[in-house]
């Protein structure tokens, strides 16, 4: 096992903490517009590319759709891409998200939960994001700003993985996290560097055009390929089949990825797919994402000092969503509460119709409530936490009837 | 020819036949046909061709390509001679 590397400690806030992952990153290109609560990451950036800092491409762009497509063309050139973006800016990126998906390019995207309009908002829910994550990109969801940095690093390594070539998402809470300052720290740039390596481009085949060769898959004058060109009802779904196998394999490298990470850093979540906390003899526990987890284990240790035997567990990579763990653990359990910062009009929270999906016909089962809460920003204070898990153990008694239940609402 | 398997075609969306092997003229309703007789043999309609399905060696009577060919009635358009017809 490698040797955790000395590390320094600044004062970052999440914004902050993910614009250095980028610095260290070796990245070639960055496009993306400004767009609260992810303009700290792009000011920060184009710092670095003013400054002399780093040897990287800064493309100013009118649009976020614009943003992505330059992503898009740098990533099939061969590049190391990234970009960021919040809510409105990320509904905007919508068409060119399922096209970086399936063209397999490995993008890296940091997104900072914002509510998407309307009304207008600059705060905090996962909606946004929600609203992307059939999009066929890898998300993952973090706690703090510690883990946006870590995270957005880990993202590029698991990206181009030539098991996955798939863009990654990666997010933190608007303002919870990218605005609030924490001590985080950072690995040597030559650390991260070796982490990284340059961006390989994977080899394919086409024997019909370029004969035996192994070919890059890239724009190259020397081999050219066509990336995009119509693909109808004869051709469409087999590609649609590849990148559903390529989530799939994501599982393993992502799990890897987390683990070479927390080798170097020290520093791990969970088992990289989702971090329980206080679970072994609960008897309910809570389940959610992003930073109101960490609330979250205050009162796991507040209540289980007056005895009760509650635990939570986070959530953090959505897609793949980790079902044969979640699956495996949930049914430990007599109740779970399951927190959704987001809501799909017309039925439940994201988390919860995914955690009953995965949770139908097991044995076992526990009963489970959706619990909505923090739309636009709204707070989570610990006392309505407290209430949630409250309900959440009478639900033990009373069953869960109604599952359904908006917290935080007048 | 049996159609090929996701694991039998390259990733990304990348064709795997080059382009000349997609017969984009198998959608056509109407097929240019040229008149020998009237033909000024100008070049005028393989100039036009947006998609370079008129073969054409600068002398003789240029000929459409119609596995190329799309008929959308261009060459037609712009004959001066009127010695292109498109045919159903």
């Amino acid at each position: 096992m490698q040797k955790v590397v000395k590390q320094r400690m600044m004062a970052l806030n999440g914004d902050e903490a993910v614009a250095w992952a980028v610095k260290q990153s070796n990245v070639d290109v960055v496009s993306a517009y400004p767009i609260t609560p992810q303009t700290l990451i792009v000011e920060r950036i184009s710092e670095f590319v003013h400054n002399g800092e780093v040897d990287m491409e800064f493309i100013k762009v009118e649009s976020e759709h614009s943003a992505l497509s330059a992503c898009v063309g740098a990533a099939a050139a061969g590049a190391r891409a990234f970009t960021a973006t919040a809510a409105n800016g990320l509904q905007l990126m919508f068409e060119i998200l399922y096209i970086t998906a399936s063209l397999r390019l490995p993008v890296v995207m940091v997104v900072v939960n914002r509510a998407p309009s309307g009304p207008i908002n600059i705060h905090c829910d996962h909606n946004d994001t929600m609203g992307a994550r059939d999009s066929g990109w890898i998300q993952i969801y973090t706690e703090d700003a510690q883990e946006a940095y870590d995270s957005t690093i880990q993202a590029f390594k698991i990206s181009e993985n030539p098991e996955v070539l798939l863009p990654t998402m990666v997010t933190l809470d608007g303002f919870f996290i990218s605005h609030t300052l924490q001590n985080v720290s950072l690995l040597p740039d030559e650390v991260v560097h070796e982490f990284l390596g340059v961006r390989k481009v994977p080899k394919i085949k086409v024997p019909e055009i370029h004969g035996d060769k192994e070919v890059p898959l890239m724009l190259n004058p020397r081999y050219p390929l066509t990336f995009g060109p119509l693909d109808l009802f004869d051709y469409y779904f087999e590609h649609k089949r590849q990148q559903i196998e390529a989530m799939m394999r994501a599982y393993k490298v992502i799990e890897e990825v987390h683990r070479e990470y927390a080798e170097i850093s020290g520093r791990s979540y969970g088992d990289g797919f989702i971090e329980p906390y206080r679970i072994d003899d609960a008897d309910v526990v809570v389940v959610g994402l992003g930073s109101t987890m960490g609330t979250t284990k205050t009162i796991v240790d507040e209540l289980r000092e007056e005895g009760k035997k509650v635990g939570s567990i986070r959530v953090r990579v959505f897609r793949p969503f980790p079902r044969e763990r979640l699956k495996k653990v949930l049914c430990n359990f007599d109740a779970v509460g399951v927190l959704d910062r987001g809501i799909s009009f017309g039925h439940y929270g994201q988390l919860y119709t995914d955690l009953c999906a995965t949770l139908y016909g097991v044995k076992d089962a526990p009963a489970m409530i959706d619990f909505v809460y923090g739309l636009g920003g709204r707070d989570m204070p610990p006392k309505l936490l407290k209430k949630i898990f409250e309900e959440v153990l009478e639900a033990r008694v009373k069953g869960p009837e109604p599952v359904f239940r908006i917290k935080g609402v007048r | 020819m049996s159609k090929r398997g996701w694991q039998e075609i390259p990733i990304a969306g990348i064709p795997f036949l080059e382009s000349t092997e997609y017969h984009t003229g198998d959608w056509k309703v109407f097929r240019p046909v040229i008149d020998e007789q009237k033909c000024v043999k100008c070049g005028n309609c393989w100039m036009f061709c947006p998609d370079s399905a008129i073969e054409w060696d600068g002398e003789s009577v240029p000929k459409p390509n119609y596995k190329y060919c799309k008929g959308c009635g261009i060459c037609a358009e712009e004959c001066p001679a009127k010695a292109i017809e498109m045919v159903r």
